[in-house]
């Protein structure tokens, strides 16, 4: 790596850090300074001390949000993708169909969740009813549209070397997709957590495990507001952990070849 | 045919086909195009490109050159007539195992994969043995002159590069007839001429059939063993021009006076073609 393009990527990392680095020490100055009270907006030292003394309750919801968001982001994708090959088939079945898809993004998963828990028994199976139903629709959209989306020229070439459907699928439809898939991705992984979330909050959560939004709620009618912040700190890192991975995924994919992970050295 | 350095106009008409011992390698019988919205792309039109030609289709925009060579491709159907390859339809073509090589305007490599990959892609679609393709691509490599390039990405080339390329893929499956669609057309007139000078020499070496469409009467003079001059609305042949000269063509015959001539006889041709 040359210098340049080190220090370029020390300064992505420093200059964040230092912003949060200097936020984190004017909240806590200012709270001090002006007395602050606890259940009003507690110190970061405050919420670190409470992550730290709940760290096993936390944990464990932070797992079971996870969880719901991590199988919900699964299905999502399996789902999408499967419907975004059934779309490209025809266009009679996209143009039939693909109204659906839209009226299902649409709707706000507030207003259908408490119908899922009604009609889903098992809480956590709701839960990831929720979060897949907000989720898949930028998998759908973008897959369909990455399928769509080849180089004519390309399609020629096949066709001028009678290239079978399979083959055609295979090696020309399916890596053409793949950079709209994972920008889909990337949409879909923070839209499954916060369905997760969003779905706890209105379905509640029945049995013994419960997840961060459960956790946010109680901390709330206890007043214990370090907890609050606690918990929506650690959803906020998965989210931030989510994206990260699907940047590493769909770098580790594209890196060699596409313009939006290659960058601008050509 | 005249004499070397002059100009032989057959203006509208259809040289008799070479008397030679193979068969011709395209016949166009009275192939018409109608596009289904009704445009006519092309008038019946009737042509014959004798084996180990290079015949250049050159015309103002819009007169269906591009057409013709799709026809020739297959790549469409025509609205009427026919056309032969070799005497038989495409069907026999694809059973008797003679190859089409298609090198279309724009390089058309696929940018998710290597250049050895982009090239290997017609042998890897047919089922060649990995070994024998391996062997194959390596070669069409080292004719255009990429061998030091074969695990480049496409983005990692120059325009001209590219374009070496998307030729070596056309050259791997070691084609009996090259149809190539205004291949330099985006490429600054030093790489053209470079270019050209190599497919010259590649045509030659393996007495390639090769049909060229281009917008440069340079080019098609340099190239030809025969210009099909063409005239727009509906697209049809308006005059043959034949470079009677030695092939493989010469750098310098680019600087000679019957080059000159060549390019001043063609480009009043284009000049009435346009008008017709």
């Amino acid at each position: 790596m040359p210098p340049l393009a080190r220090s370029e990527t020390a300064v992505s990392i420093m200059a964040p850090t230092l912003v949060g680095v200097a936020l984190l020490l004017f909240w806590e100055i200012a709270c001090r300074a002006g007395n602050v009270p606890v259940f009003l907006l507690p110190k970061p030292t405050d919420i670190a001390a409470k992550l730290a003394s709940d760290w096993p309750t936390l944990l464990g919801a932070l797992g079971m949000t996870l969880r719901v968001a991590v199988q919900a982001f699964a299905a999502s994708i399996i789902l999408g993708t499967l419907i975004a090959f059934l779309f490209v088939q025809s266009r009679l079945i996209e143009k039939s169909l693909f109204p659906y898809a839209v009226l299902l993004q649409v709707t706000p998963i507030v207003a259908i969740a408490p119908l899922i828990v009604i009609f889903v028994k098992n809480t956590q199976a709701a839960l990831t009813v929720c979060a897949t139903v907000v989720a898949i629709f930028p998998i759908i959209s973008n897959t369909t549209l990455g399928l769509r989306s080849v180089d004519p020229g390309l399609i020629n070439l096949f066709r001028m070397n009678r290239a079978g459907r399979l083959q055609t699928l295979l090696r020309l439809r399916i890596p053409s997709a793949l950079p709209y898939f994972f920008g889909g991705l990337r949409i879909s992984s923070g839209l499954a957590l916060i369905g997760a979330v969003v779905g706890e909050f209105v379905a509640g959560t029945g049995g013994r495990s419960s997840g961060l939004a459960y956790e946010i709620l109680q901390s709330g009618f206890q007043l214990d507001i370090p907890r609050m912040f606690a918990a929506l700190f650690l959803i906020t890192l998965a989210g931030v952990g989510l994206f990260v991975i699907m940047v590493a995924l769909s770098r580790l994919a594209l890196g060699e070849w596409h313009e939006s992970e290659v960058g601008t050295e050509t | 045919m005249g004499q070397a350095g002059e100009a032989t106009v057959l203006a509208l008409t259809e040289p008799r086909a070479v008397a030679a011992e193979t068969a011709p390698a395209v016949e166009v019988l009275s192939a018409e195009k109608v596009f289904p919205n009704g445009t006519r792309a092309l008038a019946p039109i009737a042509l014959t490109i004798a084996q180990g030609e290079f015949v250049t289709l050159i015309g103002p925009s819009g007169c269906g050159k591009s057409t013709l060579l799709k026809l020739m491709a297959n790549l469409i159907e025509p609205s009427d007539g026919r056309l032969l390859w070799w005497r038989a339809g495409y069907g026999d073509v694809v059973s008797k195992g003679r190859q089409l090589g298609f090198v279309f305007q724009d390089p058309t490599l696929m940018p998710w994969a290597r250049v050895e990959t982009n090239v290997r892609l017609p042998l890897d679609l047919a089922g060649t043995p990995k070994a024998a393709a391996g062997a194959r691509v390596s070669a069409a490599l080292a004719r255009v002159g990429l061998s030091a390039f074969a695990r480049h990405y496409p983005r990692q080339l120059s325009g001209g590069m590219k374009m070496r390329a998307s030729i070596a893929r056309s050259l791997v499956i070691d084609p009996d007839l090259l149809l190539m669609d205004e291949p330099f057309g985006a490429l600054d007139e030093f790489t053209r001429n470079r270019l050209d000078d190599d497919l010259v020499n590649l045509t030659f070496e393996r007495k390639l059939t090769t049909v060229f469409v281009t917008h440069s009467i340079y080019e098609a003079v340099f190239l030809s063993s025969r210009v099909i001059v063409m005239a727009s609305v509906p697209g049809r042949i308006f005059a043959t021009l034949s470079i009677d000269e030695p092939q493989p063509r010469a750098e310098n015959f680019r600087n000679s006076a019957r080059f000159a001539e060549y390019c001043r006889t063609l480009s009043g041709l284009l000049a009435k073609a346009s008008v017709a």
